[in-house]
């Protein structure tokens, strides 16, 4: 009984020493953009660091803080929530547009990844893209609702539930941009066209039934560049991380410019 | 050098001068800081000057190769070329019966039959077959987009590999018609 024991501890210490010492760190090699604002006559370049996939979560934006906190403390990045709510983390992955902390490492450690901010922006820094513009067309699409009456008692403005219906698959835009910039017209023209996530959110403000600015919304996008700029590449709905349909948005503002 | 000033603001007359001098030290040692006085006007200047030579960040040459992009620059550039050669056939005739440069069907016929080699025709015609098949396929698929139809991924995926198949055989029904 006693030489049992004994046997079994001693195999299980064989067994685990073996593991750890068989075991070689899985090292993956990530590419990032860099460009710091302090030395504006050095071109942007890509910058190589190696991560332990076994000492990492799965996430593209866990390698991202290891190496931020590791590596080098200067690789700069916006990130809030880790889950997918905030927006602050969308970034050019694997050629990708998408949310850093939606995105899972790809675990073949011998490919690499090459990391790059969103693309067609100004850089701040890393891969910190200037996005004044793009809350500023948010901001000119008048994003809340507007009424010219309201309720006789004063409380809320009525919705049946079709109508809410409507709304779903268009409130739950966070504003990352990923669309936006993954979309060639939003590149070429991105002082005049508004974009996808923008017009998303137009339309989102037009079917709903609470609204009465419809007329001047239409009305607002009744030119050669706001809306029309839009050649249904349909990027935007391929590069999604929330799986919305921007594309499907904007045609729908197209169909009821035409039939109005 | 922030938190350096506003401890240094906060704590006074609370804690001792030295113990301030140290922790400020420390702090200041470990971010690695150095004290510069500025005023919002000068951080502003800095802020300008800053935008101008922020850099574009790379797109089109890193962006990922994706059906719906690929058959969207396709169809431009089909349009492109195809509305260049009729525009130059037709531009050409225009000008040649404006000017009596004596261009007509006949002679370009006979031009064409004798100085053009078949590889040149073959390129021609297949391009303009295959062009045109692409260009005319994807056509239909935006009019049905233009109805709110298809406009999925799946959709767009679907119908997109229905074009490359029309063009496919369309293109080679039109070159050895």
């Amino acid at each position: 009984m006693n030489g049992l024991v004994k046997q079994r501890v001693a195999g299980g210490i064989l067994r685990r020493g073996l593991a750890t010492a068989s075991q070689t760190p899985r090292l993956k090699t990530f590419k990032i953009y860099r460009w710091n604002p302090d030395k504006p006559a050095e071109k942007p370049r890509l910058q190589s660091f190696q991560v332990d996939l076994d000492d990492c979560g799965p996430m593209v934006l866990d390698a991202l803080l290891k190496i931020k906190d590791q590596q080098d403390s200067s690789l700069t990045l916006r990130r809030s929530c880790r889950e997918g709510i905030c927006g602050s983390c969308a970034m050019n992955i694997g050629g990708r547009n998408t949310l850093a902390c939606l995105c899972k490492i790809d675990q073949d450690h011998k490919k690499e990844t090459k990391i790059y901010p969103l693309p067609h922006m100004y850089i701040i820094k890393d891969l910190v893209p200037d996005l004044t513009n793009f809350y500023q067309q948010y901001k000119s699409i008048q994003p809340y609702l507007q009424r010219s009456t309201f309720p006789a008692d004063g409380k809320e403005v009525l919705q049946s539930v079709a109508d809410r219906k409507k709304l779903d698959g268009l409130y739950e835009c966070i504003l990352c941009a990923c669309c936006s910039t993954a979309c060639p017209s939003y590149w070429w023209n991105q002082e005049q066209y508004l974009g996808p996530a923008v017009l998303m959110q137009a339309y989102r403000w037009l079917v709903d039934s609470r609204d009465q600015a419809g007329a001047i919304r239409k009305n607002m996008l009744q030119n050669s560049m706001s809306l029309y700029r839009c050649h249904t590449i349909m990027n935007c709905t391929r590069t999604c991380p929330k799986g919305l349909n921007p594309g499907l948005a904007i045609a729908e503002i197209k169909k009821a410019i035409a039939t109005d | 050098m922030l938190l350096q000033l506003g401890l240094n603001g906060c704590y006074r007359g609370v804690v001792r001068p030295s113990v301030i001098a140290r922790a400020s030290r420390t702090l200041g040692k470990r971010f690695n800081s150095q004290a510069v006085k500025t005023t919002f006007e000068k951080e502003h200047e800095i802020l300008v000057a800053q935008r101008g030579n922020r850099p574009v960040s790379p797109h089109l040459t890193i962006y990922q190769p994706q059906l719906t992009w690929y058959l969207s620059s396709l169809h431009r550039i089909t349009g492109v070329i195809l509305g260049s050669g009729f525009f130059a056939v037709t531009i050409a005739f225009g000008i040649s019966t404006l000017f009596g440069l004596g261009l007509n069907t006949e002679n370009l016929k006979n031009y064409y039959k004798e100085k053009v080699p078949a590889w040149a025709d073959w390129t021609a015609k297949g391009t303009a077959a295959y062009f045109f098949a692409f260009h005319f396929g994807n056509g239909i698929r935006h009019l049905i987009w233009d109805t709110g139809k298809e406009l999925t991924i799946k959709g767009v995926n679907r119908t997109g590999i229905v074009v490359l198949a029309l063009t496919a055989i369309g293109g080679t029904a039109l070159l050895f018609k």
